[in-house]
């Protein structure tokens, strides 16, 4: 534990001198370090991770994806009377960068009005999120996921009786 | 000053000691530290000040991708790192002597944990080296309607173990030559060239707690089994793989095999025991996991086990402290799901779904039920964000329902 604690004591020395800025901490296991921390931190901070009543006239639901695929969002949004949401909720099945999309696009559509959520593009969340190219489909579906709930919220407004909820 | 700033790094950087609030075991063996590593020393954004819990390495489930040096494995090779450096093909003095009888000497320890004579060891750079060389042995085949079966012993994947003495007395009856990879079978299961009848066997030395860059072919003399040769040179090996022979690697996986050959029961309850373990309490504590591959032929260090309505490689990155694979299409380049699982037909919900825990020679308890709390843990909350799992829990048949296509 000596010899340890001295070899310790030897690196932090040495770490002084060369001056390095402070002791670098290696990132954990290689899934985590290839993912941004604001990916990580979507997933262990959640915000928005849940369900608004689906048979609610105010509220529209985004189910896009496929288990086959390994990526599956459902995201809702629930709008006032002038056309504004005022809150969202996802649920997703899939990798760490597919949930950060999808949270990040709740957080983004929250205070739009229906016609500017229109206007997220993914390749905005892939930005913020710094998603490396192979992981651009999981923002590609986020925003599907956005138009889908857009899409059901309509589809509630229109005055058409007996209309089946988009499932 | 300088002495008194030193003292303050060391105690920042010092993990703290195990107490009430870190849960995480340390092993005896290797000290999980901090890396000052410094080419990790890029100031970017994402690095923070350390904090406490995240100054440890993660632990090591990982086995069937590589092994660590067993510590006998590093004791035997250093003398040839440092000091018995000759070229085991120098007949001129004492050094290459050494050497080779160095080398000889390691190619009987391996010879002998497969039952075969040492003649019929070449060592080669690894199990991939020896795969194509036992391949590229059909092209070079006397006769025209000669072919050749090839078999993984032990599945890296999902453990299953081959029917390797059938298949060898099958190939046999045939006159059919019989090859197999067994990279991840050799010194963890009982293994025997001439009762399994077999013909070609490719050994890895990184997968047996050797060192990386080494492996072997067992080529089979009675009857004689003819190789091309990959590549030409200097005609070592008997002409079978030109090159000077790497002495303190082959030492290595010399002792590795030995080792191996000493420790397999032991290993094998030990890893049994822990296996057991390990599926016993995650599938006592969660609903809808399921165990890939075949329960009675299968090798206990490799257990590949799919959460369903979770997606594996979230499970991984929230498992962040544990060193894991998934045969999930997210962390392979493509998309595609594991080959394997697909294979033995798999629902391709449950391939994406899918993690490999490997347990080997040094992992221990504590390891394991750190592991497991984990993994129940974080699953219960990847389940309460999965759409999916919400729809079953309403009692929607999945399967019902017309996904949309991307």
């Amino acid at each position: 534990m000596a010899a340890a604690g001295g070899g310790r004591l030897r690196r932090a020395v040495s770490a002084l001198l060369l001056r390095s800025p402070r002791l670098p901490v290696r990132e954990l296991s290689a899934p985590a370090r290839l993912y941004h921390k604001k990916v990580v931190d979507h997933y262990e901070n959640p915000r928005n991770v849940g369900s608004l009543d689906k048979t609610s006239k105010n509220v529209g639901t985004g189910l896009v994806g496929a288990p086959a695929c390994g990526d599956v969002m459902k995201l809702q949004i629930q709008v006032d009377e002038e056309g504004k949401i005022v809150d969202a909720r996802f649920k997703t099945f899939g990798c760490g960068s597919a949930i950060a999309s999808s949270s990040l696009a709740t957080e983004w559509v929250k205070g739009k009005t229906v016609e500017e959520a229109l206007t997220i593009k993914n390749t905005d969340i892939a930005k913020e999120l710094c998603l490396p190219p192979v992981k651009l489909h999981c923002s590609m579906l986020a925003e599907d996921a956005i138009k889908a709930a857009l899409a059901d919220y309509k589809l509630k407004q229109e005055p058409k009786k007996g209309e089946a909820e988009k499932k | 000053m300088l002495l008194r700033t030193a003292w303050r790094r060391v105690a920042a950087a010092v993990p703290v000691a195990p107490g009430p609030k870190s849960d995480a075991p340390t092993r005896g063996l290797r000290l999980r530290v901090v890396d000052h590593s410094p080419q990790s020393a890029v100031p970017s954004d994402t690095a923070t000040a350390p904090q406490a819990e995240s100054m440890l390495r993660p632990l090591y489930m990982d086995v069937q991708a590589t092994t660590p040096l067993d510590p006998r494995v590093l004791d035997a090779m250093l003398p040839y790192l440092v000091n018995y450096y000759g070229n085991p093909h120098s007949r001129t003095h004492a050094y290459g002597w050494e050497s080779e009888a160095a080398m000889e000497h390691a190619r009987q320890q391996v010879a002998s944990l497969i039952g075969a004579d040492p003649r019929e060891i070449i060592f080669t750079s690894g199990a991939t080296e020896s795969n194509n060389i036992a391949i590229k042995e059909l092209e070079a085949a006397i006769q025209p309607d000669t072919s050749l079966v090839s078999v993984m012993t032990v599945n890296n994947e999902i453990g299953v173990k081959q029917p390797i003495a059938e298949i060898g007395r099958i190939c046999s009856s045939r006159k059919v030559y019989f090859h197999t990879d067994a990279a991840q079978a050799v010194g963890k299961i009982p293994l025997d060239v001439n009762d399994m009848k077999i013909d070609l066997m490719s050994i890895s030395g990184h997968k047996i707690y050797g060192p990386k860059g080494v492996g072997a072919i067992y080529i089979r003399r009675r009857p004689r089994v003819r190789v091309e040769a990959l590549q030409s040179g200097g005609g070592q090996e008997r002409g079978m793989r030109s090159g000077t022979v790497p002495t303190p690697l082959v030492v290595g996986l010399g002792a590795a095999c030995e080792v191996a050959q000493q420790e397999m029961e032991y290993d094998h309850k030990w890893i049994s025991k822990l296996a057991e373990r390990l599926t016993q309490k995650i599938m006592k504590s969660l609903p809808d996991v399921v165990m890939n591959g075949d329960p009675e032929h299968h090798y206990p260090g490799c257990i590949n086990l799919s959460f369903a309505y979770v997606e594996g490689e979230s499970l991984l990155m929230a498992l962040k402290d544990v060193a894991l694979s998934s045969g999930s299409a997210c962390t392979s380049a493509s998309l595609e799901p594991s080959y394997v699982l697909r294979a033995i037909g798999t629902d391709e919900d449950l391939a994406h779904s899918s993690i490999r825990f490997g347990i080997g020679r040094f992992t221990t308890e504590e390891e394991v039920d750190y592991t497991v709390e984990k993994c129940i843990h974080h699953v219960k909350r990847l389940r309460e964000m999965s759409p999916l799992w919400e729809m079953v829990q309403d009692g929607i048949d999945l399967k019902s329902i017309k996904w949309t296509q991307h």
